[in-house]
């Protein structure tokens, strides 16, 4: 099994390195180049002649990708064009909104979804069940924006409970950043849940049509027994998988969210710099952002692996 | 001999007496709705597409236009109307170039294995490494806003999903006693490829084709909202919103006409997929104890 | 005798997601007195597997008990409330599955699962019921009765998890048993101490039980009674006895007669061996990646002739099928076609080569491309190697399924609305439309019913005598190949150890496995198993499994007659006797088994 989990971190290793490669690539083949970008109106001839010697952007790429490589790995992210800040001062007074976003979002959205998920699959063709199929398919059907603006024109605008903009400060007590984060968590979290909570089922559905779990019913044992006790382990490596998959959809999903509730996050900076075409700051948010999406899906498999009793004990 | 006089089982097609329920007929009608306002927009549509019609800007719903106005006095029901076109015909392009690219990819990796299996497969895992929004925002921050660049990006995007479900399909069916009779008998892989695995994937590749649609038409409102996606003054569903969602607190429903219109569009396109896979599943081991 | 169930009038229904509700059983009666054994008999579609989940009360997902009444231990269980009925199984009625797969959940230890209907019942505590439990390991030979019971379903041999769900199925003491088809999933060999360990558990705590199965000669050794079936309702019912050696209907007649065919057994060897050889191989070694399946094997098919190729499970005998046929790659080694070598890859065939020698693959229902019609899948090949087109081709494809005793008809049908004999005879018909010479039937006849599977051997001897073609007929049924087999390989974990003419294979001198095969064929007479389950070679044999790629000879650690110190790491010699046999093995001449 520890051969396998080596391997696995391996190609995990790869994927992120490949992903490097495609951000890099993807920034860097551009018609103008970041010299033009920064001169802006003020290019001549010489001035961009001397800045790209300064900035070594005559070096061929892949000089320059490793060099980008290694100030990454290094703690270095580069500065960007548009503020001439360090790029990781920016990330930093960022990231922690959008992880705190994520994070609630992530422990609101996983055990209820796991729930939801068994629950309507022990009561499958229920009336319960079929409510809870349509609600997640409208839910994940709808444009995730959408949710949050509707959310926000009842609580924000025509009931006043919630605040529709997300800024909190330091100083906020516990009501009042409730007040603030409410309806960004909860938009997040609707999107999330629905999906999770359809693969769940499914996943335990698909579960109770193995041959063994006849075998076990036919033993006399009742139906919340069958399930947490038969089904549910062998559920485990696809759940894990099912919460990685989502729990990484919430990556995209933050943008949004951000997005429609001013969140000052990292997704937002991402946004702004794109717009700007700031080049550094989008390779450097990018490759968190894609750090985080591979990590938790390496996690995923591993723990996925570790759950599989034949590998776990093998002959 | 009892087997060459054996009752003969009746033939069961893929659309065996359509067995519509209500929910598939609803969604049916909801996309068959906006398909006929798509092709005559523009003659049922009151007024332009980027016509101002009124001074009033962000008015309520049945001043100024049928539907209010939006943020520059353009009437919203045209807007809307115009709005479908763009929407679909983005979405259509979008997905048809994710099977161009993701089918033939898929079920050569599946055919041909081998390092070109393992290559292929490794590039796209990367690819799939990326939230998709992000991969567009880093795309079309490099390349700037064009429609090409949208459509190619998106598609491209689409295109991840699909080859994972041809590979799959590839595979499964590529293993089947039929394909390696082909094979012993020497017909080439095109052969194999056309006339015998193909056939037997159009079922889940036309879910697939559905649930590429409605993503892809999530996804570019998403971009259009972000405003990465259709610029202005071009009258596309997600843009619409993003222009308008100012009025929200004026109490215009100017942002949320248009939002509704994407999620009833997609929530139908849903719903008709999942009618159409449902008609397969049975009961389970659980239903029957109770029994 | 007091019955311990009684079935009145039984009716199931089943239905297709989305179709109508088919009856699958129609007015079945049936009881079971303390202590007895009943044996279910049927082909498929019998409803014999629905019957006995209705002695529990039970449907599968998609069937409803429609109507009737099950007396179990004296009250009407049907009539109870779903969930009291429930509250039954595992408790006073027990199940035994098809297999071992389908018993055990991967994911939980097996002692656990053993113990857990009775401590679910409340009969006893988890010590207690696992001290029973290793009892009951014992009381089945299993090998380390103590330990057993820690390890999970997947580091435990399919023989003894076949075991082992008896003991799941004993371990609440129930009254009465059910036994699906415990062990059509085995290979013969195993299926002795299998069906060994279950006679003697039932008879030691005087269980009833009900035997559902389709091989009656199985049934000669474990039943008192037989009830036939067919269609969902009843043929005929009587003690064993009487229903194997006097069955008064027509139908139970002839399913005895479909599964003990008269053998066939040739020694013409002269004139079979003077025919040239349509295809052979030669010091033959494949395998997958690192794994070798086949070690220097040598066959010869002549031309019109039958070469059956038996073996059990991990012999080899798919992938021989396969290199011949160019699908699969050789590591050493030749094939010969008409005595000209052809290349072993598929792709490096001239198209002649790869006409004269067709495959016909296993399973009917995946072998044809369920979106083409009869004409499509018949035609193509016809167009492929002779160019017919037009109404040419739709002639032909016509005569073919003439000659495969079909309707001329079926040529505008699809696969989905044949059955599994009729795809099994279009699958023929498909590798006859290319005029082979030989054709290369892999267990072509293991998947359908017995009854369906004598029509199709018929068939394959009639083509054989008016079109001359050749077969290597590989399969793992004895009395199919000995009724029809000019010539006889077998094949033991990817060694050839005997061959020669039908007749002298069958009988002695043997090869030690050979032996061991031929003793393992269940007798139709009661009282074998316990005869035969007792003997030094039956012991041996279970005492070790299978092993693929071995130094020496690879039944070593099975035989009873190994030479230590020879056997394990010298591949053996082939011995020529007389008649033209072959064997492998390092006894002398004299010292072979004889039976």
């Amino acid at each position: 099994m520890l051969r396998i989990i080596a391997t696995r971190l391996a190609q995990g290793l790869l994927t992120l390195l490949l992903a490097s490669v495609i951000i890099f690539a993807a920034t860097e083949i551009l018609p103008g180049d970041v010299a033009e970008a920064i001169l802006g109106q003020n290019r001549t001839e010489e001035a961009l002649a001397t800045l790209r010697e300064e900035m070594g952007l005559n070096r061929p790429a892949i000089v320059r990708y490793f060099d980008w490589l290694g100030g990454m790995v290094q703690g270095d992210l580069g500065t960007s064009l548009a503020t001439k800040r360090p790029v990781a001062d920016m990330i930093e007074s960022r990231m922690w909104n959008t992880l705190r976003l994520a994070l609630l979002a992530a422990a609101i959205s996983v055990p209820l979804s796991l729930a939801l998920g068994l629950w309507s699959a022990m009561r499958a063709g229920g009336r319960v069940d079929k409510t809870l199929a349509m609600t997640t398919l409208a839910l994940i059907a709808v444009p995730e924006f959408f949710v949050g603006l509707i959310l926000m024109k009842i609580f924000a605008v025509e009931l006043r409970w919630l605040s529709a903009t997300a800024n909190t400060r330091p100083y906020y007590d516990f009501w009042e950043n409730f007040r603030a984060l409410a309806l960004p968590v909860a938009t997040l979290s609707f999107a999330v849940v629905a999906h999770m909570m359809r693969m769940t089922r499914s996943s335990v559905i698909n579960i109770f049509t193995s041959p063994y779990m006849e075998m076990a019913a036919l033993k006399g044992l009742p139906k919340r027994r069958l399930v947490l006790r038969h089904a549910l382990p062998n559920a485990l490596s696809p759940i894990l998988t099912v919460i990685a998959l989502n729990l990484s959809y919430m990556v995209s999903g933050v943008i949004i969210v951000e997005t429609v509730f001013g969140v000052p996050g990292l997704t937002r900076l991402l946004v702004d710099g794109v717009s700007l075409r700031d080049i550094p700051l989008i390779q450097a948010c990018a490759m968190i952002f894609g750090s985080v999406y591979i990590l938790l899906n390496l996690l995923a498999d591993i723990l996925s692996i570790m759950a599989n009793p034949r590998l776990r004990y093998p002959k | 001999m009892s087997d060459t006089s054996d009752i003969v089982v009746p033939r069961k097609p893929t659309f065996a007496g359509l067995r519509l329920t209500r929910t598939a007929i609803f969604a049916g009608s909801v996309l068959l709705f906006w398909l006929v306002l798509a092709l005559f927009g523009p003659w049922i549509a009151p007024h332009g597409e980027a016509e101002i019609i009124s001074g009033q800007t962000f008015a309520p719903i049945g001043e100024g236009g049928l539907l209010g106005t939006d943020k520059l006095g353009r009437d919203v029901l045209s807007r809307l109307i115009y709005g479908v076109r763009t929407t679909l015909l983005l979405a259509l392009v979008t997905t048809v170039i994710s099977f161009a690219i993701g089918v033939t990819l898929g079920f050569a990796a599946a055919i041909l294995k081998g390092w070109f299996d393992i290559v292929v497969s490794r590039i796209v895992e990367a690819f799939m490494a990326f939230p998709s929004t992000l991969l567009a925002l880093v795309v079309i921050g490099a390349f700037g806003t064009s429609i090409t660049v949208l459509v190619l990006t998106v598609g491209l995007v689409l295109s991840t999903s699909v080859f994972r479900v041809s590979r799959a399909l590839g595979y499964d069916i590529g293993v089947m006693d039929f394909v390696e009779a082909a094979r012993a008998r020497g017909e080439g892989t095109w052969w194999i490829l056309t006339r015998e695995i193909l056939p037997n994937s159009t079922a889940p590749l036309i879910a697939e084709f559905g649930l590429r649609f409605t993503f892809s038409i999530l996804f570019l409102s998403g971009l259009s909202f972000l405003g990465l996606g259709v610029q202005e003054p071009a009258a596309d569903w997600g843009l619409m919103v993003q222009e308008n969602v100012g009025g929200l607190f004026l109490g215009s429903s100017a942002a949320l006409i248009p939002a509704a219109c994407i999620a009833s569009l997609t929530v139908s396109m849903n719903l008709l997929v999942d009618w159409f896979q449902q008609r397969q599943q049975g009961e389970t081991v659980l239903e029957k104890i109770d029994q | 005798m007091t019955d311990i169930l009684t079935i009145k009038h039984l009716r199931v229904e089943g239905h297709p997601p989305g179709g109508a509700y088919v009856p699958i059983v129609k007015d079945v009666s049936l009881n079971v007195g303390k202590g007895e054994v009943l044996a279910l008999i049927g082909e498929s579609g019998s409803g014999k597997s629905t019957i006995s989940l209705a002695a529990m009360g039970f449907a599968r997902p998609g069937c409803r008990i429609a109507q009737g009444e099950v007396w179990l231990n004296g009250r009407d269980i049907m009539a109870l409330s779903p969930r009291d009925r429930h509250a039954l199984r595992g408790d006073e009625v027990s199940y035994v599955a098809q297999s071992a797969a389908a018993s055990f959940n991967p994911a939980l230890r097996i002692g656990r699962q053993v113990i857990e209907a009775p401590l679910w019942h409340g009969a006893s505590d988890a010590a207690a019921l696992t001290a029973d439990a290793v009892n009951l390991y014992r009381k089945l030979d299993l090998p380390n009765p103590e330990t057993v019971g820690q390890k999970f379903p997947h580091q435990v041999s399919g023989g003894q998890l076949q075991r082992l769900m008896a003991a799941m199925a004993m371990s609440c003491g129930p009254d009465l048993m059910i036994l699906d088809e415990p062990t059509t999933a085995l290979d013969v060999t195993t299926q002795i101490e299998v069906l060994k360990a279950f006679k003697d558990i039932i008879r030691d705590q005087g269980t009833a039980a009900i035997y559902v199965t389709h091989d009656l000669a199985v049934v000669a050794q474990v039943a008192d009674r037989i009830l036939v079936l067919k269609n969902g309702e009843m043929v005929e019912a009587g003690p064993t006895d009487q229903i194997l050696h006097d069955p008064q209907h027509d139908y139970t007649k002839t399913l005895m007669a479909a599964v003990r065919p008269a053998p066939h057994l040739v020694d013409h060897r002269d004139t079979v061996a003077a025919r040239p050889p349509v295809i052979s191989a030669r010091t033959l070694t494949a395998g997958y990646g690192t794994v070798t399946v086949l070690s220097d094997v040598s066959i010869d098919v002549p031309a019109a002739s039958v070469v059956g190729v038996i073996g059990e499970s991990g012999c080899g005998k798919s992938t021989l099928a396969r290199v011949f046929a160019g699908l699969t790659p050789l590591r050493k080694g030749e094939i010969m076609l008409d005595g000209k070598a052809v290349a072993p890859n598929l792709a490096d065939r001239p198209r002649e080569a790869l006409k004269d020698c067709q495959i016909v693959f296993q399973m009917a229902d995946t072998a044809l491309n369920p979106r083409h019609r009869i004409s499509d899948i018949l035609g193509r090949p016809l167009e492929f190697y002779q160019g017919l087109k037009g109404s040419a081709r739709a002639d032909r494809v016509g005569d073919l399924l003439e000659l495969v005793d079909l309707p001329r008809s079926f040529a505008s049908r699809y696969p989905g609305e044949l059955s599994g004999g009729q795809k099994q005879r279009i699958n023929l018909a498909r590798a006859m439309a290319a005029d082979p010479k030989v054709i290369l039937c892999d267990e072509v006849t293991s998947a359908l019913d017995t009854v369906v599977a004598a029509g199709v051997i018929d068939l394959l001897k009639s083509l054989k005598d008016r079109l001359g073609v050749a077969y290597m007929f590989i399969s793992h049924d004895l009395s199919t190949v000995a009724s029809f087999a000019d010539e006889v390989v077998v094949l033991y974990a990817g060694r050839v150890v005997e061959k020669g003419p039908s007749k002298a294979v069958f009988s002695p001198p043997f090869h030690p496995y050979t032996k061991l095969l031929l003793s393992s064929v269940p007798e139709m007479q009661q009282g074998w198993l316990e005869g035969v389950a007792n003997t030094i070679e039956a012991k041996a044999a279970s005492a070790g499994s299978v092993v693929i790629g071995a130094k020496g000879c690879p039944f070593s650690n099975r035989c009873a007659l190994a030479i230590s110190g020879t056997c394990e790491t010298v591949v053996p010699p082939v011995r020529e006797l007389s008649g033209g046999l072959q064997i492998a093995c390092h006894l002398p001449a004299d010292h072979l088994p004889l039976s």
